[in-house]
């Protein structure tokens, strides 16, 4: 019992990363209609900036760990706010051409970051108390396991209190039902598009830095890997819908760690796979999407 | 037959003439091939380049022609090179069979595939070929049904046929190649040109009035898709007997993305375009990490080196560049010329534009 507890809190983890990568793509994908291939990339290079700040020292204090994730959420901020300004906005109303061009920019980013700091994994040290383990239930669970699904939950509930309470939370809602007719109010969406692609390279940026908290290191392709399963937590949870993208990164990361355990390593990534296809057969919108016309 | 049509036959007969007759030329070309044109080393990067061509012409057929992007081409370059190695390894199956079989698996995987991805359109539709080949990738890479994993598969001895074995046969493994491309393009070729293929260009402007009109999309987008698919599969196969079995590289996200930069560098819509993006792509893909290990680029600072020793870095700036300032390619250098040349002033060929006024989905 302690042992599927502890592979469940610790799929919950997994789970709250894809679902950090897969928020901030979900309201991109509802307010621009782009799908960023650049923000695995992100959360690579910005697993890379929390390395930086983390390396020089052996076992680093928690104002550290907290200052190389700032470092991580700004640094990818600030990558997502440039990626938006010079390639997103001069293709505006091409979508196919939006979402090449951020697949032109992580191949760019991934390269540079194989070029500078090698293909392999640099360890990422962290504080004491988040690699020690804490009992529930009888089963050890690691702190960093925590610590995700608290960011996470803090995400979801900052996102929503956003979403619902603030006068950009309003555009954004509008702007995904019609963002045409918000312009047309004399509202500038142009902003919002910034500030929300924005926003969705910082929360890569802090799934960068949690992740070298999960995995214990940083490589490259860390991003790209992920990325994966945060499209198929969007397809699962229905595209621009976060809920959905909730409910479907819970599922995904506890069937994946409980196969990869129970049954053999590699099951659970394939055992995702067909649940996408399930999903695809049974319900193509996804959990909470909603239905797309033709086109 | 027109004056342009002529010319255009002719001058693509002289370019396989050409591409037939390389392998009888022992000229050197600087450090662009790793040795003489004729030796098995520059043989074996002239056949992937020509089998990276004619993938690149398949996934245009769907992409470029029909409006469908997929973003998992590689499950079927990939499936039919494993198909094709691990069917024909069998003792019971030998090489003939098993290529015929990898085919027949392919054309089934490609039908129940599209089949599953298409309920889905526009981006989830990518979404689903994505997710779908990364799954096939993940199997391939945890070594699942004797794919050998990292390593990969190879041929066992005895298996490949005699004229298509070892390093002095590498001249008839290029013809092979060649042969794929040219059959490929014409297959292609031949069905954008049909009552088919204009349906397809049809559904890539808008879908919503072909529908209207009344053709089935979904039936269209179907047919579209798993000859793509297939005739991608073929290519698999011919890589395996190029490299003498099959690796992870062709499996997987990295290899589909650089088949759809391959389609967008050389021109989306444009079969020879393609074809041209991906003989560039793979040619630097392949010889630009022993080119800046030459004296020419070591001598340069770091901060110029790095990015040079980088294929991807190269290649994914050219990709950015051609989509903000180029959006019809290196193809559209050409035809744009001679289009304003024979086309009346003012009238535009651009399909970018269809784009624009498609309804945007919701």
């Amino acid at each position: 019992m302690s042992t599927f507890l502890l592979i469940a809190i610790s799929g919950l983890g997994l789970g709250s990363l894809y679902f950090l990568l897969a928020a901030g793509l979900s309201v991109i994908f509802g307010l621009m209609r782009v799908l960023s291939f650049a923000h695995g990339a992100f959360l690579s290079v910005s697993g890379f900036a929390s390395w930086m700040v983390l390396r020089s020292v052996e076992t680093p204090s928690t104002p550290r760990l907290l200052l190389a994730l700032g470092a991580a959420v700004l640094v990818s901020g600030a990558l997502a706010f440039l990626a938006e300004v010079l390639l997103i906005r001069p293709l505006k109303g091409k979508e196919l051409e939006q979402l090449l061009a951020t697949v032109g920019l992580g191949m760019v980013l991934v390269a540079l970051m194989a070029g500078i700091w090698g293909p392999d994994e640099h360890l990422i040290p962290r504080p004491g108390w988040l690699t020690g383990t804490i009992s529930i239930g009888g089963a050890p669970v690691p702190n960093s396991r925590l610590l995700l699904i608290a960011a996470a939950a803090v995400v979801m509930v900052g996102i929503q209190l956003m979403l619902a309470r603030t006068r950009y939370g309003l555009i954004i809602r509008a702007g995904v039902e019609n963002s045409a007719m918000v312009s047309a109010l004399g509202i500038n969406v142009k902003r919002s598009f910034t500030v929300v692609f924005t926003a969705g390279g910082m929360l890569a940026g802090l799934g960068g830095g949690l992740a070298g908290a999960y995995y214990g290191g940083i490589s490259p392709f860390l991003g790209d890997g992920m990325l994966i399963f945060s499209f198929i937590v969007l397809i699962i949870g229905g595209l621009g819908s976060i809920e959905g993208a909730l409910i479907a990164s819970v599922v995904l990361g506890l069937s994946q760690s409980l196969a990869n355990f129970y049954i053999t390593n590699g099951v659970g990534d394939v055992l995702v796979i067909a649940l996408l296809v399930v999903t695809l057969l049974v319900r193509p919108q996804g959990l909470l999407g909603q239905k797309e016309r033709l086109v | 037959m027109t004056k342009s049509g002529a010319l255009r036959y002719g001058g693509a007969g002289l370019l396989v003439l050409v591409l037939a007759l390389l392998p009888f030329t022992d000229r050197n070309v600087g450090g662009l091939l790793p040795g003489p044109i004729n030796s098995p080393g520059s043989l074996q990067v002239l056949s992937l380049m020509l089998v990276a061509a004619a993938a690149a012409v398949t996934l245009d057929l769907m992409f470029g022609y029909t409006g469908l992007m997929s973003f998992g081409h590689s499950l079927y370059v990939g499936f039919g090179c494993y198909a094709t190695v691990i069917l024909s390894n069998n003792p019971s199956i030998g090489f003939t069979k098993g290529v015929l079989l990898a085919i027949l698996f392919s054309f089934l995987v490609a039908l129940v595939g599209n089949a599953a991805s298409l309920r889905l359109t526009g981006i989830g539709f990518s979404m689903a070929t994505l997710a779908l080949a990364q799954g096939f990738a993940i199997g391939v890479e945890r070594g699942f049904l004797g794919s050998g994993g990292e390593v990969g598969v190879t041929f066992e001895r005895g298996v490949l046929p005699d004229p298509l074995r070892g390093l002095v046969n590498s001249r008839n493994v290029y013809w092979l190649a060649l042969v794929l491309v040219v059959v490929v393009y014409a297959m292609c070729a031949i069905l954008v040109r049909t009552h088919n293929g204009h349906v397809w260009q049809g559904i890539r402007e808008n879908p919503l009035r072909t529908k209207a009109i009344g053709y089935d999309v979904y039936a269209y987008q179907l047919a579209a898709a798993t000859i793509s698919c297939t005739l991608a599969s073929l290519c698999g196969v011919v890589f395996a007997i190029v490299m003498g079995g099959a690796n992870p590289s062709i499996v997987g996200l990295h290899y589909s993305l650089a088949l759809v930069l391959m389609v967008v560098l050389g021109g989306r819509g444009v079969l020879w375009g393609a074809a041209l993006g991906a003989v560039l792509y793979q040619f630097l893909n392949l010889r630009l990490p022993s080119l800046s290990s030459s004296d020419l680029v070591t001598g340069l600072p770091d901060a110029v080196q790095v990015p040079l020793s980088q294929p991807n870095f190269l290649l994914g700036v050219a990709f950015i560049l051609i989509i903000l300032f180029l959006p019809g390619g290196l193809a559209s250098l050409i035809t744009r010329r001679s289009r304003r040349a024979t086309s009346k002033p003012g009238r535009q060929t651009r399909r970018d534009e269809a784009a624009d006024l498609a309804p945007t989905s919701r």
